[in-house]
């Protein structure tokens, strides 16, 4: 899986391959969100050539399908997917690649289940499109897992009883994570700040708080 | 009967100690029904119905069939055609994606009659109401319960309290909606569901698609939250087997944010008339109920009144009434939030007329002696005596004031089987057919094998969530750990009982020569001479030692008391309510795990808190559609409106294993609405106490 090809650009499967400089589609999963009124992503009409053709319309125009082949770097290996368009980075993780750690709650980026790190910082894997997120670094929770060891965040998670369910966890540990790499002492009043994006059902929160404070005695800082 | 060992020569239970699956789920490793992806799989998606009531006069499919992608399309999964609620499932597809299902949802065509509806309480109950069920009046027979004299009671009364009190409707909001992953293997089905009861699915899905239960198998390793909403079959698990069963693939539907939000259960809302009196000593001597709650299309939404207090003369009539939503279901402590907001709410306004303290006058109306003890605990240790005398006290724009309430909780634990492997090689196996919602049941499993064997936790293998293993009850009604934890004692005592026969035969010795400790066999004050847990289990030869157990008296008992107290601060210019602190008290008898019970109690006041400040599901009166199916607009409580919470485990060993799941959430919506009252001298009579029904109330 490592070391296939090292470009840092979606692979399509036609010929009309943008050039590789090309960072990224004009069209966005809130864009997306909005053509469709807010539910689910409106009808497609089947086109070839995908990526040109967003490239070339104006950010208005209606929506494009199509199988887009590409490369995505999840923990550190190149993983190859074939995605529509508007599949997003979680559809893309969890349906194509079985990285499940960032989970699927409301799909509309209003719980933060599904938080992964991106070029290190927090992203909605449900808010960003998959062949937005091409060349980019992605880590997911099973990413922190250093040869079978725990992140310390993961470990004070856990020590703390910082989880019941369990849905919510990986939200919430990415979220911490990513936090501790940018403040590694953090208040609790920046812990509960990470965090207001991510909703816990079961109630934990309390406990979270309490596992972000001593993995930040811990170990701020990864490895 | 059978005994626990006495506290102080336990190794993990009282104790707190890290749940055994935490390094599963802090780290992803976990599969959860919806994480699932089997070889060959296809994804599920149903298409809802946009109207609250209506026919489905036809529905054309051909266009969702040709889409590439799409493998099966079923138009006939509602069993009678006839809607009653925007949100009830019309058709459903099989496809190669999620998105591709999406797709094909919206390209079946349906032809509908539509019918008139009523979504909302006080409508529904007009006789000239749209009927939800045609040949039934939407308002039931109410149900009637009465004890002494409350006529005379009310005639000896020196104070009466009389009002409306409201509460809303509150939906389960579990993190992983409601859904299966259906695989046939012949004429047998294999379900992974998310579900709080394997063996309730089982049987739910065998009787819908009339088969037999052994032909069904439910799996269930890890789900996402439930709160008394998965304790069933659902229609969604049986469509999924259907979809498998036309595409010859396996199906996973989970259902959408919106559809788990309308048609996956709620705790029903309520209006409640109460008139209720006391003696002029400060007595409670009678309280009356007229209450009407809807559960939608469904039945059962009376609260739980009188609650907590000994009131000798008491009449309730409650009326269901139908609307055209998705019906209730068990909701952590069912009847019980709504119940404690008016109680509780009652009680301070009945001392307050006798110029009494709200807690002497608890403790005068309180037959419960734990939790007479654990009133005067918590008074103390949250400083109950600083509150100010009057409502209304504080000067200035915010203004801080405390409230109290009881919980209360009744079931105990009931039939559940296991079975022990021990292995040749040392390994231990424990088999039960319960589940863990998020409390913590694999590793109560564990811990009291653990316990009972004289082993480290961490040398069980722990194995539920499966209708493979022995039988155990629904997780509901906090009956999960009194229920598993007296199966699991019993199963390792006959283990320990063989084990101690074959160390016996080994040494020569009599039976009861022999003990086992610490993991090791040794005759009676010959420790030196020890057999290893891996010798003795080498013994066996090649055959494991198998045993079954099973629930048995002793081990568990029923019944709860707790109190909470709230301190909240309002903010009379914007009608914020900010909780600032709140100190949970709980008892429920030998703490399996102190760790993760004090994680319920504290989750449980959170829900509350949830419940008193944010959560209202709202239907749209003029097209009868949910308005906030998603968590952008249904609020659940955030990080940032936590305030410090205390949980504090009262204990009571000697009682044996008591549920916790349920009581820590009754009682927090109503100290928080008493600590309102108490801040502005404003008594609020409905839930959710949002900022505008605070500013109304103030400028009242």
């Amino acid at each position: 899986m490592q070391d296939q090809n090292e470009s840092p650009v979606p692979i399509h499967d036609t010929a009309e391959s943008p050039p590789a400089e090309e960072p990224s589609s004009k069209i966005s999963r809130r864009h997306f969100l909005k053509l469709s009124g807010g539910g689910a992503v409106g009808t497609v009409i089947l086109t070839a050539g995908v990526h040109a053709k967003a490239a070339a319309l104006p950010p208005d125009a209606e929506v494009f399908s199509g199988s887009v082949s590409l490369q995505l770097k999840v923990n550190g290996q190149r993983r190859s997917v074939t995605v529509e368009p508007r599949t997003t980075l979680l559809s893309a993780l969890r349906n194509q690649l079985e990285v499940t750690g960032c989970k699927e709650v409301c799909n509309r980026g209003e719980c933060g289940a599904c938080t992964v790190l991106v070029n290190g910082k927090p992203v909605l894997a449900c808010m960003m499109l998959a062949l937005d997120a091409a060349g980019q670094e992605i880590v997911t929770v099973e990413g922190l897992v250093q040869n079978g060891k725990l992140d310390p965040v993961q470990q004070a998670f856990v020590d703390h009883d910082a989880l019941m369910c369990g849905f919510c966890t990986p939200g919430f540990v990415m979220s911490v994570r990513a936090l501790l790499d940018r403040n590694p002492n953090p208040t609790e009043a920046e812990v509960r700040q990470a965090v207001a994006g991510n909703l816990c059902r079961c109630g934990t929160y309390p406990r979270v708080f309490e596992a972000a404070l001593a993995a930040a005695q811990t170990a701020g800082k990864r490895g | 009967m059978a005994k626990w060992k006495p506290l102080d020569q336990m190794t993990y239970l009282g104790k707190g100690y890290a749940r055994l699956d935490g390094p599963g789920k802090a780290s992803g490793a976990v599969k959860y029904t919806y994480d699932l992806k089997l070889p060959g799989m296809l994804y599920g998606a149903l298409l809802s119905s946009p109207h609250p009531a209506a026919t489905i006069k036809r529905i054309d499919a051909s266009a969702a069939l040709a889409l590439p992608g799409v493998k099966a399309v079923l138009t006939d999964v509602h069993p009678t055609g006839t809607l009653r609620y925007a949100g009830e499932e019309v058709a459903a597809v099989a496809a190669t994606s999620p998105e591709i299902a999406a797709d094909a949802l919206e390209r079946i065509k349906v032809e509908y009659d539509v019918l008139p509806f009523v979504v909302d309480l006080e409508t529904a109950m007009k006789p000239e109401a749209p009927r939800v069920y045609a040949e039934q009046s939407n308002v039931r027979e109410p149900r009637v319960e009465s004890e002494g004299d409350l006529a005379a009671a009310f005639a000896q009364a020196a104070v009466i309290v009389e009002g409306t009190y409201r509460t809303q409707v509150q939906v389960h909001a579990c993190l992983e909606v409601h859904g299966s992953v259906a695989k046939w293997e012949g004429d047998e089905l294999i379900v992974w569901d998310s579900t709080q009861g394997v063996y309730a699915s089982r049987d739910g899905i065998a009787k819908f698609l009339n088969i037999e239960q052994s032909k069904v198998r439910v799996i269930c390793d890890y789900m996402g939250g439930g709160f008394g909403s998965k304790l069933q079959a659902g229609r969604y698990s049986v469509i999924a087997a259907r979809l498998a069963k036309a595409t010859g693939a396996p199906v996973k539907l989970m259902l959408s944010r919106p559809q788990d939000s309308i048609s996956a259960g709620n705790r029903p809302n309520l209006i409640a008339e109460i008139k209720a009196g006391a003696t002029r000593a400060g007595k409670l001597i009678a309280f009356s109920a007229k209450t009407y709650g809807t559960a939608g299309i469904g039945n059962n939404a009376r609260p739980a009144l009188p609650l907590a207090y000994d009131v000798p003369n008491s009449r309730t009539e409650h009326y269901d009434v139908y609307t055209n939503a998705g019906a209730a279901r068990a909701f952590r402590a069912p009847g019980c939030p709504q119940a404690s907001f008016v109680m509780e709410q009652v009680m301070d306004e009945l001392a307050e007329k006798l110029n009494l303290d709200p807690l002497d006058f608890r403790l005068q109306n309180d037959s419960n002696e734990t939790r007479q003890q654990q009133w005067k605990m918590a008074a103390a240790r949250f400083g109950w005596s600083k509150r100010a005398p009057r409502p209304n006290a504080s000067r200035g724009v915010i203004k801080r004031g405390m409230g109290l309430g009881a919980a209360v909780w009744w079931p105990g634990g009931r039939g559940t089987q296991a079975q022990m492997t021990i292995l040749p090689d040392g390994g231990i196996e424990v088999r039960c057919g319960t589940q863990d919602i998020g409390t913590g049941t694999r590793t109560l499993v564990a811990a009291v094998a653990a316990e009972e064997l004289g082993v480290p936790i961490a040398s069980i293998k722990a194995m539920i969530g499966d209708t493979e293993y022995p039988y155990s009850g629904a997780s509901g009604g906090s009956t999960t750990a009194p229920s598993v934890a007296p199966a699991i004692k019993n199963v390792a005592e006959k283990a320990k009982d063989k084990l101690t026969e074959v160390a016996a035969q080994h040494f020569g010795a009599a039976r009861t020569e022999v003990q086992l400790a610490d993991g090791r066999a040794f005759v009676k004050g010959n420790a030196k001479n020890a057999l290893s847990w891996k010798q003795l289990c080498a013994l066996f030869g090649t055959m494991p030692l198998v045993v079954h157990g099973e629930w048995v008296e002793g081990l568990s008992s029923a019944g709860v008391a707790g109190c909470q107290f709230a301190e909240v601060e309002v903010d009379t210019e914007t009608g914020v309510v900010t909780v600032l602190r709140m100190l949970a008290v709980q008892d429920c008898g030998l703490v399996l795990n102190r760790l993760t019970a004090e994680s319920q109690v504290i989750g449980g006041v959170i829900q509350g808190i949830s419940y008193a400040l944010y959560e209202d599901r709202l239907m749209d009166p003029l097209t009868g559609v949910l308005i906030n199916p998603t968590f952008e607009n249904y609020k659940i409580v955030g990080a940032l409106e936590m305030p410090k919470i205390e949980a504090i485990i009262y204990d009571q060993p000697e009682r044996g294993v008591i549920g916790i799941g349920e009581p820590p959430t009754i009682p927090t919506a109503a100290a928080i609405a008493n600590a309102v009252y108490h801040a502005t001298g404003k008594r609020m009579r409905a839930l959710p106490m949002t900022p505008d029904r605070v500013l109304a109330a103030l400028h009242s």
